[in-house]
């Protein structure tokens, strides 16, 4: 019987299952679990509480950020300023606290800072029309030269007044003895998933990575949206870097060096596509798990340090090759 | 009566004379073919209806009231819709999604509206379905052939109720069975009583679905008839210059 119009038209194109199935976020996710199973039983250190707790918390700083440059490279764009914004912003934060000045106006200083560098970045790239590469490169410089101006170089160990209360915002475990920063990723995770599959701004992100002059000839405010993205890209990692800080009690002007490439990697292990309009946030935290499970267990299992580089690299391509020969089989 | 009426429309870029006292109208449910050579002036005209451009002399009178279009956004709130050659879709979003560009449908109560899928599936189904066209909402456009991407496009112009849809070369390159889909979909606009404007370089598809044929050479229009009383050899002369006007 030949299929009424009707039927094609209703018809889905693929069930639930293939689609699961055929989703770079599910692998990696299976990789992350079969991971744990095996470290499980491989050391016996892996399993214990104090290691899970270590692991959860560790993974949020580059989580956080990945989130924002999620969004960022759903549109087709790229941050590398974000481990300079996150020195820059504690170092703000630090440095107004250990004046004197109260929590409050320390995190409202360091979220403004953040703000105001994605506002930057974002106008430039949007509206002057620069290669966000060039200018997040610039960005890269700039902040963490500024937090070394901001300091003189020095460490900051003392936060004034509301030093406690700050060491308990990073450090602290308020809800059935999980980190503080664990939950705030959970937060903003769930935030940032909902933005994308269920608002206009959320499409629009994504319409605009798809074919960004499709995107303005549908009346779609691509420029203010592009700037957005920027902004919350620097706002994660102001906001990572003030648990961050709470979280060590200290802050040097080197935190977060180089800390760009591991959220890149997060978020491509996760399924966003460089090339823009793919990604999701769920995608940002398990690839930042990855990433946090192998550092891990590479320590538990007693191989040298130095191969970390080598297995974070490996597992970036690895996620990557993985959506090639897909995109192989579907051109076939 | 016209729905879209242009009288004596120029248009010059500088010392560039683009389009010289062009008038021209349009009825509802009729297909004028556009015709005329590169830099014949065809894309200007267009542009000017579709609020790209502003004219630099003349009026556009939409349902007997003159209009002017600042930006492209008044032209589709007046119910003028442009289908453009590139079709601007995104291959990564579904085909209802596409369709809905810009004109999201939400559900729920004052700030917190959210996206309504299933409501925009079901929508983007019937208006396939009025098309006729073998295309399921839930496909992205990456996986779509030619015809489907058309009718994706052209179903962007349905849920506005728009009164005029401009298409600049919908058949320019497609293969000859989708090409037979998009002049489907042309006459399914036309028999709902759409205004629909063709430009084309196609003599077949201008005679296979036109009721009239409206040649520009040098920005001047010279020649607009009935498809009936023409024919492709008068219409490639009057492209060409062969013949002066008719």
């Amino acid at each position: 019987m030949a299929t009424t119009l009707d039927q094609t038209i209703a018809q889905k194109q693929r069930t639930l299952g293939a689609a699961i199935l055929s989703n770079q976020t599910f692998w990696v996710l299976v990789a992350v679990v079969l991971a744990c199973i095996f470290l499980s039983f491989a050391t016996d250190s892996f399993a214990t509480a104090k290691n899970l707790y270590n692991i959860t918390r560790n993974t949020t700083f580059v989580a956080i950020i990945a989130l924002g440059m999620t969004l960022v490279i759903i549109t087709g764009g790229i941050d590398l300023s974000v481990g300079s914004v996150l020195c820059l912003c504690s170092m703000v934060l630090a440095v107004v606290m250990h004046s004197g000045y109260s929590i409050e106006v320390g995190i409202a200083a360091s979220v403004a800072t953040a703000v105001l560098i994605g506002a930057f970045n974002g106008v430039l790239i949007a509206y002057v029309g620069f290669p966000p590469f060039v200018v997040t490169l610039g960005m890269l410089s700039i902040a963490r030269s500024l937090a070394m101006v901001a300091s003189n170089n020095t460490v900051v160990f003392q936060f004034g007044p509301d030093h406690d209360k700050l060491l308990a915002l990073g450090g602290g475990a308020w809800l059935f003895g999980i980190a503080n920063p664990v939950i705030y990723m959970i937060v903003l995770a769930l935030l940032t998933g909902f933005v994308l599959r269920w608002t206009r701004l959320g499409r629009y992100i994504y319409a605009i990575g798809g074919n960004e002059q499709a995107a303005t000839a549908t009346g779609i405010p691509v420029r203010p949206i592009k700037v957005g993205v920027y902004m919350i890209s620097a706002l994660s990692a102001g906001i990572a870097g003030i648990v961050q800080t709470g979280w060590l009690g200290a802050v040097t002007t080197n935190i977060g060096a180089g800390m760009e490439l591991q959220v890149i990697a997060a978020a491509v292990i996760g399924g966003a596509n460089l090339a823009g309009g793919v990604g999701t946030a769920f995608g940002a935290l398990v690839g930042a798990a990855l990433i946090e499970v192998i550092r891990n267990s590479l320590g538990l299992l007693g191989i040298n340090a130095f191969w970390q580089g080598t297995f974070i690299g490996g597992a970036t391509i690895l996620a990557v090759l993985f959506d090639r020969i897909r995109n192989f089989r579907q051109a076939e | 009566m016209a729905v879209l009426e242009l009288t004596n429309i120029s248009k010059h870029f500088g010392a560039i004379q683009a389009v010289s006292d062009v008038s021209l109208s349009l009825e509802a449910g009729q297909v004028v073919g556009l015709m005329g050579d590169n830099g014949a002036g065809k894309s200007t005209l267009v542009k000017m209806i579709a609020g790209n451009y502003r004219p630099s002399q003349g009026t556009i009178r939409l349902d007997g009231s003159e209009i002017v279009l600042h930006r492209p956004v008044e032209a589709r709130q007046h119910g003028i819709e442009i289908v453009h050659q590139d079709l601007a879709l995104c291959n990564n979003l579904t085909a209802a999604a596409n369709v809905f560009l810009g004109r999201e449908l939400r559900r729920g109560v004052g700030p917190l509206r959210v996206l309504d899928y299933k409501a925009m599936y079901r929508r983007a189904g019937e208006i396939f379905r009025e098309l006729r066209s073998e295309t399921r909402p839930r496909d992205l456009v990456r996986q779509m052939s030619g015809g489907q991407r058309q009718a994706v496009a052209i179903a962007r112009t349905m849920i506005s109720e728009a009164k005029i849809v401009l298409m600049d070369e919908p058949t320019a390159a497609i293969s000859v069975r989708q090409v037979a889909e998009v002049l489907h979909l042309i006459r399914e606009l036309r028999d709902r009583g759409i205004a629909v404007v063709l430009i084309s370089h196609r003599m077949p598809d201008v005679f296979d679905v036109a009721d009239r044929v409206v040649v520009m050479r040098r920005g001047r229009m010279v020649a607009d008839k009935p498809i009936a009383q023409t024919s492709p050899e008068e219409v490639t002369g009057l492209i060409t210059g062969a013949i002066e006007r008719v």
